[in-house]
């Protein structure tokens, strides 16, 4: 089983549901981050003096899922989440030992 | 002069301008986090730009002598004012500058009233422009024409207390004819925008309740009879208008809420504006129930037809604004020549006439100017800004930054 992470553009959240929604995803959780990866941070103003903030807003979605479809749903996440431009976000893969149901107890493949 | 008469428009003068802190609350409530300065801004602004336009030229040109259409430029720069006459059949018990400065509350606050129906997307430089000519070109010919005397709609006999058609009319149409230039909200309507704090709503509209005494109330420019009545039927508006709003609101969607109780509460204010002084506290029951029941279903107008009106401000300040000029015809006193005290139609015909003028002139001349400058300085922000927000894009600051997040490297 695989953890798929993704730091996305807030905006492009929607698009990222709709896009694994159609994949049949069951579930999904998403998180308000803060951070910065190549884009750097960007600049405020207070009482005239400029400030560089270094961490940039953006979401963190994450999907529990068996190995045979983390690969379609990376590509999903990529595709829906491009813009093109800086700033566009990663998606990584992480192994997953094990997964419990709370409700019923159900281990590994069948929590899913 | 009548110490006591200056004591309470002086007093007034500071409620109005505290309204539109309150409003500029009462919107940021409503819109999503990201844009929370932005519209802080717009409508802070509003006391920067119109206090001085109104000195240099706003104030002559609403209660200059000149024609039934404009006032002339005679008192620009408030040159001479304490001796000036603005042509009352009863001389006014307040010095001219008390006067001048009740007034100016009220341009301050009417274009700010704007800002709820564009929200999240206008360009700050555009409504700077916009604010200013919108001020110079709109309101104050309109206030011209209602509260001087030299108007041609004081002459015809058409009544407004306190501003329902130069105040809400005004700004209701204007916020119509503005969104329609602006267009629509990226992703709206599909995507949810829920208000990202209600108790800042909640605030504003205790601040906009506890104001409108001044601007009501203080319209009768004296401490008397008729303030006394008109504070009445503000709160009794206000209060009849919530429980209308709340009661329809349950009956549609199986709950009451207070972003429903506080904009129920809004749009009693807005109907009994035209009405305040003129009306018993029992007309004010009926004013503010209509109101409230009228404004709540008329929210439901901008998704038929499609303008992103974002925090309705045509169902509540147009629809309340014409519903009190209108009602002010069937439920005026006699002695102010209402339909149900049985002094005929003729009252109800002018209210018409009011209304219909002012929507025609502002309506068409807020079209023209937000096209002009929609094509020269632009009145939307990029796709890019409004993604990113109005407080960053515009203003470079943002409203909750506070965190260890917050502010690290100084530039420079």
């Amino acid at each position: 089983m695989k953890l798929v992470t993704a730091i996305i553009k807030p905006f492009k959240v929607d698009d990222v549901k709709e896009a694994l929604r159609a994949l049949g995803v069951q579930g999904m959780t998403v998180s308000e981050v803060q951070g910065f990866g190549r884009q750097r941070g960007h600049t405020e103003v207070y009482r005239g003096a400029e400030y560089t903030v270094d961490f940039v807003p953006k979401v963190k979605v994450e999907v529990v899922t068996d190995d045979e479809d983390a690969g379609r749903i990376v590509d999903a996440i990529v595709t829906a989440a491009r813009t093109d431009k800086i700033g566009d976000g990663k998606v990584w893969l992480t192994t997953v030992e094990n997964i419990v149901r709370i409700r019923t107890g159900e281990m590994g493949h069948d929590a899913l | 002069m009548d110490t006591g008469d200056t004591a309470w428009v002086l007093a007034s003068c500071a409620l109005v301008l505290f309204m539109t802190p309150g409003l500029a609350f009462f919107y940021g409530g409503m819109v999503r986090s990201k844009n929370m300065l932005g519209m802080l801004m717009q409508n802070f602004f509003s006391m920067g730009l119109i206090s001085v336009l109104w000195v240099l030229v706003g104030f002559t040109l609403a209660f200059g002598p000149g024609s039934g259409l404009l006032g002339d430029l005679s008192l620009a720069g408030l040159k001479d004012i304490t001796n000036a006459d603005f042509g009352f059949a009863a001389p006014l018990t307040i010095p001219a500058l008390a006067f001048v400065a009740f007034q100016m509350m009220f341009a301050v606050i009417t274009p700010a009233l704007i800002t709820g129906a564009t929200a999240d997307r206008m360009k700050f430089a555009g409504w700077v422009a916009f604010l200013g000519a919108w001020s110079i070109l709109v309101y104050s010919p309109v206030a011209h024409w209602v509260f001087s005397p030299h108007g041609w709609l004081f002459k015809l006999g058409a009544l407004d207390f306190a501003g329902g058609t130069v105040v809400h009319i005004n700004a209701g149409i204007a916020a119509l004819v503005l969104v329609i230039v602006l267009g629509k909200r990226r992703g709206w309507p599909g995507e949810a925008m829920p208000p990202h704090a209600l108790p800042w709503t909640l605030i504003g509209t205790g601040i906009l309740w506890f104001g409108w005494f001044g601007f009501n109330a203080g319209s009768a420019l004296g401490a008397n009879a008729t303030a006394a009545s008109a504070f009445m039927a503000t709160n009794t508006a206000a209060a009849a208008a919530m429980l209308g709003w709340l009661v329809a609101e349950k009956m549609k969607t199986g709950h009451a809420t207070t972003l429903g109780g506080a904009s129920g509460a809004v749009a009693g204010l807005v109907a009994i504006t035209p009405c305040a002084g003129f009306v018993n506290p029992m007309a004010s029951v009926a004013i503010g129930l209509v109101a409230g029941v009228l404004c709540f279903l008329c929210c439901q107008l901008k998704f038929r037809f499609g303008f992103d009106d974002s925090l309705d401000v045509i169902a509540v300040h147009l629809i309340g604004g014409i519903t009190g000029s209108i009602l002010l015809g069937v439920f005026a006193s006699e002695a102010a020549g209402g339909l149900l005290a049985g002094a005929g139609a003729s009252l109800l015909g002018k209210q018409f006439a009011a209304v219909g003028a002012t929507l025609a002139y502002s309506g068409v001349v807020s079209f023209i100017l937000a096209k002009i400058i929609d094509k020269t300085i632009g009145l939307r922000c990029t796709e890019d800004d409004e993604q990113r927000g109005l407080d960053l894009s515009q203003h470079a600051e943002s409203a909750y930054a506070a965190g260890e997040f917050g502010s690290m490297g100084r530039i420079g």
